[in-house]
């Protein structure tokens, strides 16, 4: 009641503020308007008269409590469709109301004329989740507008065919609260649409007879693929494309005699099979290229190209157990020529695979392979070398060069000692194939089958090569922890905190990877005794003096004759996980050293664990107790060695001498005797 | 045999001719059975203590690895080396039983064992001998009269109970660190190491170089005397090599009764065999450490 009011007042106002304007004589027209008005409220139901208040841009109603402008642009509405209709005619519960009329009206039900589509939209998925209650489902008005509705013909219209993208896309674009919150399939289909056949056709050449979104999903009967009754389910898509496509089935000689196609298209390819949805693209589907008409000549053994006489025969049979088997020839010899006899000889270009492998086809193009292909080098291995033609097979079939236990020996090829990537390779690395394949990784692939193990790609990844010394590569010493993690990913863990780890390390001297100690291809078992005792030297490299230190003590010895049971390195220090002993963590920190001296000596107490492991006699400073010690012995020694030295030297020509004139006597005694 | 020469004062007087009918093919026994058979187990023990020993202390030397796994590894010429290291205490332990038992039953006292004539104890005739030895050396005089044992016999005598202690109680402890660092600091097992290593390569350098010399390879012994394996020796080599023990004897008419029958040819061969096998060993082991100080130092 309250409402009313006000807006009564508001009338009035704006009445007096019109007549301040006018003349008087305007003035008392206006005054017997009023008066009329005032006088006959039952009787204004004209589209001028609603105007009167609905006209005022300012003017404000309420819905569901909410403010919201009631106001209605005259000339939009006269212009659109419903121009010549009365404005009760759609807001039916206003039909004989007083005015100025109560707030909250009814919302206009389009399907008082427009049944049959009001019929299908309330069946379809927007229908169905506006019953439902959710606030981001359309209503005729937010495709249609309101008093401002306009054919689909009139290129104004948000649903003529230009437009139609731009209004589904308000919802259905990437990022917006339809595309995040509620379950769709598809993704970028904005995107994709507009590059695909369709949306240049409609966008950038404006054939208002090119494909928008509505033509594929129906204006109003907008179901998921997944109803049997959507125009996109399977069994109706072919019936979908034909509306334009009328001919198609003639061109698709895969469908028998043209009648399969809408019979049983269960049991064929459905449009959607080949031609992605959103992405439908001219490039790959040339008209009338069925493989049929390719093989035709090309599965002759003895064909061969007129151009350079190279043998262009295929295989019928390797085609059909290859990965693209179920890609038609046109889809990667693009540029065939449906009009002439010999379709193929426009093409001029080699196969490109990243035209459907994209992201693969970028990583190759920075990768040393791709590098050398791009520079025309006859030493770079384009797709084919490694993944061959026809004949394609996925990384997953054993017959595949790509199968882990194949990748060796495809390396190989080039890689081997000799071959050409070898006589290229100016690194520190030889015999890789040799040396990988007496590996651990190697033995695990070759020897035990695993095709889980490491092979070459599994580090060097396979289209990413890149030689070591770029940040990029997988095998740069900054990388290579994530690369050996990817598998050994708890002793990456383990590394990362480790100090020797780059976030952690405080030097700036280089610190070890992975492949430092466990080298690249000839990487061992760690419980082997050669890589036990190998250890040693690789900490040795960075760790001088005091490798060199530990080799005085049993410890250090017993290592040096070759044996494995004495503590090494990694026994108390640990192997991934070392720390520096002031951290609490370190095995040798106060707090552990002694639980890991008794890992071997299980009486180990607190004083034991004082025996100096690093200890040196060449160190007065550090260590003077066994600096002394050292000289007092070497002083024993030496003082004991000249004096017998001396006593002996000395002695022995006289004693020579000695032995000499004793000879001598008992010669002469024995002659005598004799005589 | 008892009869008294009275021109026997100088060594090269000694007339073969007059004492051999009456040692009737007989020689001098020096050394008693026990003895001979002690000094045996120690000539095996010391060489296996310095065999296993020396791989450890040469541990960078290929020929240590080469001897490390020809004793089946270090673990096992470790087992070797304690072994060794307890038949070596163990001769010890039987001396000193010998030395108390001698005595009880022979010299009743300690002091007439201790300061006797053939006591091992250094004394003022000692001293004189290695002055007039170094005379002898210099062309400064005669050749001494030495007794029964000589300044350098007692020196080696004395300088196994020095090693033995030493190394012996080194050892221990590195065989038992666990147990002796519950008394002592850890670093002791450090300063242990460096002794124990070091004055096993004193007394394996000392006893394949100065000893080897002194009792095998001095011309007169040329290249070994077995005296120490068969206990006996010729009355003429005693003559010539011990003139005051000689005289003693001969005076106090025990000759006699110190000879015995030499051992047939068959077991002085066996003894030779065995005597060359330790001589090559030590010398091995000289030309090893000789090589791994001067080439192969780390």
């Amino acid at each position: 009641m309250e409402r009313g009011h006000t807006m009564k007042s508001v009338i009035q106002t704006r009445i007096y503020r019109r007549a301040a304007h006018g003349t008087v004589t305007a003035r008392f027209l206006w005054l017997a308007g009023f008066l009329a008005v005032a006088l006959m409220p039952a009787v204004g139901q004209e589209k001028a008269d609603c105007l009167v208040c609905h006209g005022d841009k300012a003017l404000e109603g309420t819905r569901k409590g909410k403010k919201i402008s009631v106001y209605v642009d005259e000339k939009k509405f006269d212009g659109s469709i419903h121009g010549a209709l009365s404005c009760v005619s759609c807001h039916t519960d206003l039909e004989g109301k007083e005015l100025p009329h109560a707030d909250d009206l009814e919302p206009v039900k389009c399907g008082t004329c427009h049944a049959h589509e009001q019929e299908l939209h309330a069946k379809s998925l927007h229908g169905r989740a506006i019953e439902r209650g959710d606030a981001l489902a359309p209503a005729c008005k937010d495709c249609h507008g309101s008093h401002d509705v306009l054919t689909a013909k009139d290129s104004r219209s948000p649903v003529s065919p230009l437009q139609v993208p731009y209004l589904c896309g308000r919802c259905h674009r990437e990022g917006s609260p339809v595309a995040l919150q509620r379950k769709i399939h598809q993704d970028h289909i904005l995107e994709n649409f507009s590059e695909s056949i369709h949306g240049e056709g409609l966008l950038k050449k404006g054939l208002i007879v090119a494909p928008n979104c509505a033509s594929c999903h129906t204006p109003h009967s907008i179901l998921p693929h997944t109803d049997p009754a959507s125009s996109i389910a399977r069994a109706n898509i072919a019936k979908t494309c034909t509306k334009c496509h009328a001919q198609i089935e003639i061109v698709h000689r895969k469908v028998i005699r043209g009648e399969l196609w809408e019979k049983e298209s269960n049991m064929l390819p459905a449009c959607v099979d080949c031609h992605q949805p959103h992405k439908v693209r001219k490039v790959f589907y040339t008209q009338g290229m069925a493989d049929k008409d390719c093989l035709r000549c090309h599965e002759k053994p003895g064909i061969k190209s007129s151009k350079d006489g190279r043998s262009v025969a295929v295989s019928p049979e390797e085609l059909g157990y290859s990965r693209h088997s179920k890609v038609s020839c046109s889809q990667c010899h693009p540029e065939v020529s449906v009009s002439h006899l010999r379709p193929c000889e426009t093409i001029t270009k080699k196969v490109e695979c990243s035209s459907c492998h994209a992201e693969i086809g970028q990583q190759y193009q920075v990768s040393m392979h791709g590098k050398l292909v791009a520079k025309n080098d006859p030493n770079g291995p384009t797709c084919k070398e490694c993944h061959g033609t026809h004949g394609v097979a996925g990384k997953l079939s054993p017959a595949s060069p790509t199968f882990p236990t194949n990748i060796p020996l495809l390396c190989a090829r080039c890689h081997r000692e000799g071959q050409k990537a070898a006589m290229r390779y100016a690194g520190a690395q030889h015999e890789i194939i040799e040396h990988y394949t007496e590996s651990i990784h190697g033995k695990g692939l070759m020897k035990s089958g695993l095709t889980v193990t490491a092979t070459c790609t599994s580090c060097h990844s396979a289209h990413n090569v890149l030689p070591k010394n770029d940040s990029l590569s997988t095998v740069n010493p900054r990388n290579v922890p994530q690369t050996c993690g990817r598998c050994h990913h708890g002793i990456q863990e383990q590394f990362e905190s480790s100090i020797h780890a780059l976030k952690v390390g405080k030097t700036d001297k280089p610190l070890p990877v992975c492949s430092d100690c466990h080298t690249a291809h000839t990487i061992r078992r760690a419980d082997e005794t050669g890589f036990k005792l190998q250890i040693m030297a690789q900490c040795g490299r960075c760790h001088e003096a005091i490798a060199k230190t530990y080799f005085d003590t049993y410890h250090g010895k017993v290592s040096q004759l070759g044996y494995t049971k004495t503590a090494k390195c990694y026994d108390c220090h640990g192997a991934h996980d070392i720390l520096p002993i002031a951290d609490p963590r370190s095995h040798l920190s106060r707090e552990r050293v002694v639980s890991t001296c008794q890992k071997c000596h299980p009486g180990a107490t607190r004083r034991f664990a004082g025996y100096l492991t690093h200890a040196t006699h060449h160190d007065p400073e550090k260590y003077p107790f066994l600096f002394w010690t050292f000289w007092g012995m070497t002083s024993l020694l030496v003082g004991t060695f000249v004096i017998g030295g001396v006593h002996t030297l000395l002695w022995l020509p006289r004693a020579l001498q000695m032995q000499r004139q004793r000879r001598k006597e008992r010669g002469q005694k024995q002659q005598g005797d004799t005589k | 045999m008892t009869t008294n020469e009275p021109d026997t004062t100088q060594e090269s007087q000694a007339s073969p001719a007059l004492t051999q009918p009456e040692t009737g093919g007989r020689e001098f026994v020096r050394f008693k059975r026990v003895n001979r058979i002690l000094h045996v187990i120690m000539i095996v023990s010391f060489m296996s203590l310095a065999l296993t020993g020396m791989t450890l202390k040469f541990a960078y030397t290929g020929w240590a690895a080469f001897l490390s796994r020809l004793f089946g590894g270090f673990e096992s010429a470790g087992y070797i080396h304690r072994l060794a290291a307890l038949a070596m205490i163990g001769i010890f332990v039987a001396h000193v039983v010998d030395i108390v038992r001698m005595k009880r039953h022979l010299y009743k006292s300690w002091r007439a064992l201790l300061l006797g004539p053939d006591s091992m104890v250094f004394n003022k005739r000692d001293l004189q001998e290695l002055i007039g030895n170094f005379k002898w050396f210099l062309g400064q005089g005669p050749r001494p009269q030495y007794g029964r044992w000589t300044y350098w016999e007692k020196f080696d005598y004395f300088a196994v109970f020095w090693g033995i202690a030493v190394i012996g109680s080194t050892g221990l402890t590195l065989w038992f660190p666990e147990f002796f660092t519950r008394f002592f600091p850890g670093w002791l097992l450090n300063v242990a190491t460096i002794i124990h290593s070091d004055e096993a390569l004193l007394a394996v350098g000392f006893i394949f170089t100065v000893h080897f010399f002194n009792t095998h390879l001095r011309p007169e012994k040329f290249p070994m005397d077995i005296v120490v394996f068969t206990g006996r020796m010729s009355v003429e080599d005693l003559k010539e090599d011990k003139p005051a023990e000689y005289e003693a004897l001969v005076k106090e008419g025990k000759l006699e009764e110190s000879l015995a029958e030499p051992y047939p040819p068959s077991v002085i061969r066996a003894i030779r065999i065995f005597g060359w096998t330790a001589l090559s060993i030590g010398f091995s082991i000289v030309i090893w450490i000789i090589y791994a100080m001067l080439f192969a130092y780390q």
